[in-house]
Parts: C-alpha cells; sequence; structure tokens
C-alpha cells in the first residue's frame, strides 16, 4: 500500500525523476588546475605487471617529458588515458570531472585527448589536407560528417597548422610519400586539429635528424601553455632540449620526477640506466 | 539534389559511364520497340532482358564496391541482401498472379496450395501492394545488414574473420530458404510471374521499361555512392580501410561508420535484385549460394576497386564473357572465372579502370 506521503510526493509538481534528467556530460573542468590525475593504477597481461602502482598528476598547460628504459610502460600508460586499455584497479581523471576509465576511444578523443603514436601513423592515401581536415574538431557523428562542409575559417585553420607544422608547400601531396619527419609532423598537425586540451606525444623524434629534431622541440615548446604536453622520448638530449620537469618510468611506476638535471643525479635512476 | 550532381565534379570516367548509360536508356528500348525485327541495329528482346540483367549486376557489384574498395570490408554475403531483394519483388510478383495460377487459387499462391496450407503466411500480407513491397525491398536487406554489422562492428572484427561471417550468414540464409516450411517456395523458389503493376512480364515495352528502370537504378546507385565516397564521411572511410585504429584516436564512432555505409550498400544489392528478378523470371535459393557472392567480388576485382565505375565495368566484362563462355565451353566457365582472377590479379592489380589510369597519368 502507498503511505500518504509518498503518494505526495509522486504528485509534487516540482518533484523531478531522477530518470528525466538529462545526462549532461561533465565537462573539463580546470579549477584545481591538474588537468591529469592517474592514482594507483595497475594493469597486467598475462601476469606481468606492466603498470604497478602508478601515480601521476599533470598540470594544466605543463610540458612533461617521461623517459624511462625500454618495456617501463611507457606506451601502456598511453592506452590507458586515451581508453585503448583498461586498468585492473586505479583511477583516471581528467580535470576535476571526467572519469577516463568510463569513456571509450572516440569519446575520449572528443573531451579533449589527442595522440601521437610511436610509429607515425597517418593516412598513407589521403592529402595532407585531408589528414589535417579528418582530425579537425567537430561533431563527428555519420551524417554531419556526411554532410560536411569546410567553412572558411576551417580551410584557415587548416592552412594555418599546416604552415605551423611546415608542410604548407606539400598540402595537397599525399601523406604517404612525405618523409619520415614530415609525416612524423602531419602527425601532430593533426593532434593541433583535434585542438586537444592534452597532448600524448609518443617518441616524437625517433628516426629524426638533428635539423628535424630541432624544428620539433620548437613545435613542442611552443604548443606548451595554450596546451597540456605529456612527450614520451628516449632520446636524452632532445628531453633536455624541450622538459622542464622529467619523470621516470620504470617496471610500471615513476622512480624519481624533478628537472632534468635533478634526475640525472638520482641514484636510482642511473642504476636503472646503466645497469642494464 | 544539386550538391548528388556537384559530386561529378572530374569524375571523367563516371559521367562517360553515365552518358553511356543515358544512350543505352534511349537506344535499347528504341532499338527493340520501334527498329524492325529484320534491321541489323534491332536488339532481340532476349538480348535487351540480357543487358537489363547486366546492369543489375552493375548496381550490385557497386554496392560491394562501397564497402570493399572504401571501407575495406570484403563483403562475401552481398548475394544474401541481393537475393533478399529478389524475393521481396518475387512475392509481389507472385501475389500478382492471383487465380491464374496452376490451382486456381485466388489468394495462395501455387506452391503453398501444393503444401496444403490453408493460410498465408503472416510475412506474405501487404506483398500485393507494391509500394510495400518496394519498401521491403529496401528495409529487409538493411534490417539484415544492421544486425550483421551491428554485432560484428561493435565487437570488431574485421578483416577475413568478418569475410567469413558474411559467408556464413548468406550460406546459412541458402540452407533455411531451400526449406518448405520456410514459406518461400522451397527449392523451386519464386516462378511463373505474369505480370508487374498490371503490365504483362511478357510483352515488350514491359521489358523495356524494366530495362529503363535498371539502367536509372544503376545511374542513382553511382551518383549516391559517389556522393558518399566525395564526403567527408567518404574520406573518413578510407582511413578506416587504411587506418582504423588511428581514425577511432580522432574521435570516429567507426563502428557506426562502417553500419550505415554498409547498410546502405546492402540497400542498393537489394534493389539489384528486385530489378533483376522480374527481368529473369525466377528467383530461387541458389542465389544465396556463397559462390554467386564470391562472383560478385570478383567482377569488383577486374573492373578495379575503389574506381565505382570500374566496378560496374568488371560486372559487364565478366558477365558478359560468362553469357559467351556458358554457351561455347560450357563445363570450362568456373575454370574461365578463376583464370579472369589469377589473371587480373597477376598482371592488373587496379583492375580494368587501372589501365584507363595509367594512361591518363602519362598524357
Amino acid at each position: 500500500m502507498i503511505s500518504s506521503s509518498s503518494l505526495r510526493s509522486l504528485l509534487n509538481r516540482e518533484e523531478v525523476f531522477p530518470f528525466l534528467v538529462p545526462d549532461i556530460p561533465p565537462e573539463l573542468d580546470l579549477s584545481h588546475g591538474v588537468i591529469l590525475y592517474l592514482e594507483g593504477i595497475s594493469v597486467s597481461f598475462d601476469g606481468f605487471k606492466a603498470i604497478n602502482d602508478l601515480n601521476l598528476y599533470i598540470d594544466d598547460g605543463e610540458l612533461r617529458c617521461i623517459i624511462g628504459p625500454n618495456g617501463a610502460g611507457k606506451t601502456t600508460m598511453m592506452d590507458i588515458i586515451t581508453g585503448k586499455t583498461r586498468p585492473d584497479i586505479g583511477s583516471a581523471w581528467f580535470g576535476q570531472g571526467i572519469n577516463l576509465l568510463k569513456l571509450d576511444e572516440p569519446e575520449i578523443a572528443a573531451k579533449g585527448i589527442g595522440r601521437k603514436f610511436q610509429k607515425p601513423t597517418v593516412f598513407e592515401e589521403h592529402t595532407v589536407h585531408t589528414n589535417l581536415e579528418l582530425a579537425m574538431a567537430g561533431d563527428k557523428s555519420v551524417w554531419k560528417t556526411l554532410k560536411a562542409k569546410l567553412s572558411s575559417e576551417q580551410k584557415d585553420s587548416i592552412y594555418e597548422v599546416a604552415t605551423l607544422i611546415g608542410l604548407k608547400e606539400q598540402i595537397r601531396t599525399r601523406a604517404g610519400s612525405l618523409s619520415h619527419g614530415q609525416k612524423q609532423w602531419l602527425e601532430i598537425g593533426m593532434l593541433l586539429m583535434q585542438s586537444p586540451k592534452l597532448l600524448l606525444i609518443d617518441e616524437p623524434v625517433a628516426g629524426m635528424t638533428q635539423q628535424e629534431m630541432e624544428r620539433t622541440a620548437e613545435l613542442l615548446t611552443t604548443l606548451s601553455g595554450q596546451h597540456s604536453v605529456i612527450v614520451v622520448e628516449h632520446d636524452m638530449d632532445f628531453v633536455r632540449s624541450i622538459a622542464r620537469k622529467v619523470s621516470v618510468l620504470h617496471q610500471g611506476s615513476i622512480l624519481a620526477e624533478g628537472t632534468m638535471d635533478e634526475v640525472q643525479n638520482n641514484q636510482q635512476v642511473v642504476e636503472v640506466y646503466l645497469g642494464e | 539534389m544539386i550538391s548528388l550532381f556537384a559530386s561529378l565534379r572530374g569524375d571523367r570516367a563516371g559521367i562517360i559511364l553515365l552518358i553511356l548509360l543515358l544512350l543505352a536508356t534511349v537506344a535499347v528500348p528504341v532499338c527493340n520497340l520501334v527498329v524492325p525485327e529484320n534491321s541489323p541495329v534491332h536488339i532481340s528482346t532476349f538480348t535487351m532482358a540480357l543487358l537489363g540483367k547486366y546492369l543489375c549486376y552493375a548496381l550490385l557489384a557497386i554496392s560491394v564496391d562501397l564497402v570493399w574498395g572504401y571501407l575495406g570490408i570484403l563483403s562475401l554475403g552481398h548475394g544474401a541482401f541481393f537475393a533478399l531483394g529478389g524475393y521481396a519483388m518475387g512475392m509481389y510478383l507472385m501475389r500478382q498472379i492471383g487465380d491464374r495460377g496452376v490451382y486456381g487459387n485466388p489468394l495462395l499462391p501455387d506452391f503453398m496450395v501444393f503444401l496444403n496450407w490453408k493460410d498465408l503466411p503472416w510475412f506474405w500480407h501487404g506483398f500485393d501492394m507494391f509500394w510495400f513491397t518496394l519498401l521491403m525491398v529496401l528495409i529487409v536487406p538493411a534490417l539484415l545488414a544492421i544486425v550483421v554489422g551491428w554485432f560484428a562492428f561493435r565487437s570488431r572484427v574485421t578483416g577475413v574473420y568478418l569475410s567469413i561471417i558474411t559467408q556464413a550468414m548468406t550460406y546459412a540464409l541458402m540452407l533455411a530458404f531451400f526449406r518448405n516450411e520456410m514459406g518461400f517456395g522451397g527449392n523451386n523458389g519464386l516462378t511463373d510471374f505474369k505480370d508487374l503493376l498490371g503490365f504483362s512480364l511478357q510483352s515488350d515495352s514491359t521489358r523495356a521499361g524494366l530495362f529503363i528502370a535498371s539502367a536509372l537504378a544503376l545511374a542513382f546507385g553511382y551518383i549516391s555512392c559517389r556522393y558518399i565516397t566525395r564526403s567527408r564521411l567518404g574520406q573518413a572511410a578510407l582511413a578506416i580501410r587504411d587506418q582504423e585504429a588511428r581514425l577511432r584516436f580522432i574521435g570516429y564512432r567507426v563502428e557506426n561508420i562502417k553500419l550505415w555505409i554498409f547498410t546502405f550498400s546492402a540497400m542498393l544489392a537489394g534493389l539489384a535484385g528486385a530489378l533483376y528478378v522480374p527481368q529473369v523470371g525466377i528467383i530461387n535459393p541458389t542465389e544465396f549460394s556463397p559462390l554467386n557472392s564470391i562472383e560478385m567480388v570478383v567482377w569488383v576485382a577486374v573492373g578495379g576497386r575503389a574506381t565505382l565505375y570500374g566496378a560496374a565495368v568488371g560486372a559487364l566484362l565478366v558477365n558478359y564473357a560468362k553469357s559467351f563462355l556458358t554457351v561455347t565451353f560450357p563445363d570450362a566457365w568456373l575454370f574461365g572465372l578463376g583464370a579472369i582472377f589469377v589473371l587480373v590479379t597477376l598482371f592488373l592489380p587496379k583492375g580494368v579502370a587501372g589501365l584507363f589510369k595509367k594512361q591518363e597519368a602519362h598524357r
């Protein structure tokens, strides 16, 4: 039997039932100045602990370098942030309100996390222009994509990014015929088109010449500030040239954190790197 | 509508194909109906029906090319969508027979009377109306594509596994349609059609009408596929073909893009099947056979993947060769088909369309 009070609450005109409340996706909240929280994350593959109780905090607008020997779990960490791999335990928050572990890859990308892969993966059959166009931020539902037309601002922003990554001359070139370094830049350009808040960049200078490396360093430094950037890199010279803060990853957890000099003088870090 | 045609800009081969198609829609019926029979340019009704059949195959090939060439889904089950569209049309044609069947039952088709059925099965209702049939021609293949695609794409089945699933799908449907209790005429299928919309299927003018309808459907199929592939969605589809995971990290819902394009392709295949059935006068479960679906893939490979017009040309060429070979060397056709496939793969990896492209590049 329904009691009179519960009946009254059912008839109350101001009552909004929970199932009627539209599910408003939380927006990125940076009120505490931290853009990414990874707390107590562990993940294992077939018994091998790729990530072991990892804690990492990235500030808004920060450029953070992550170094570590092979198999330290750098790529797995990126997989977790972008939704490709689910951790066994732990939590991952984007800003204050977005739980990354509840979203899949396209959703995370739409929230503003962009990723550059270790191996340059651009769409080889497409032109530089189309690569950038596909990556451009916006509604990516099927119907909207079918009807999509470039507005003049969008055209401008594609040219702007192409200029920034030094591929303005090659904008109608097939991406597959670009050099290795140019592909890396194109991929960074695609990241920029997504206008992400957080960029994850996996080994940006692998296989680059010294000159290309310098230009990449310049590019990444200009990016930080408006974006938060996480760079995973092996090349120590390159890391030194861009890094303000470095985290050392070893066997799936953070071994040391600090400026490049601090990290290099850390006894444990030296052992990990030289002991192998 | 305007943007549909705007997508043809710069598509020389496509425009040539459409112009030829337009010429054929006028010339073939005129040569059949107006030109006297003893004239050398007279086209017999048999040839016209044959050409109409080829046009349906060309539309089917375009639908296969849309998913294979542009989306990277090697569907070995497109024959199922084609046959479902064909069966929907066949059911309408059966209901059109009315009491002119052998048993003279005004409601039940002959095979049901033969099986001692008393009532029309529920799924045969509505097929006495042409508009309903047309709707089913599109909806039934689309539903199958949505169900299969939803499960397959969501669980990220790709490559050869997906091909096997589509192959199994058409094989399962073939076995099901062979059964009499399914209510689709068992292994005899549906045949003995009399008329369509009140026009006798035996008359030359109805045949000409069907030929024109097939040509228009092919033109529509070509233009709509061209529109899709030229749009950003088409670019995203190509990106799925080449780097599926990458596109996901850019923020596209890969499974949705695949699902909608696959479904659209299934609808085109269904339309092709619906136009095919009144022209050949029969639909039976062998249309579901996996071999048919593989043949479709060969058409596209011969014509050239990811060109659309190449698929249409490939379908016409291979089927012409088939008509020729099955008459002159009836036993050699399958060997011929295999030889064509091997030779094209070895010497023309981009198909017949690749030849034209090469010439253009030299110029």
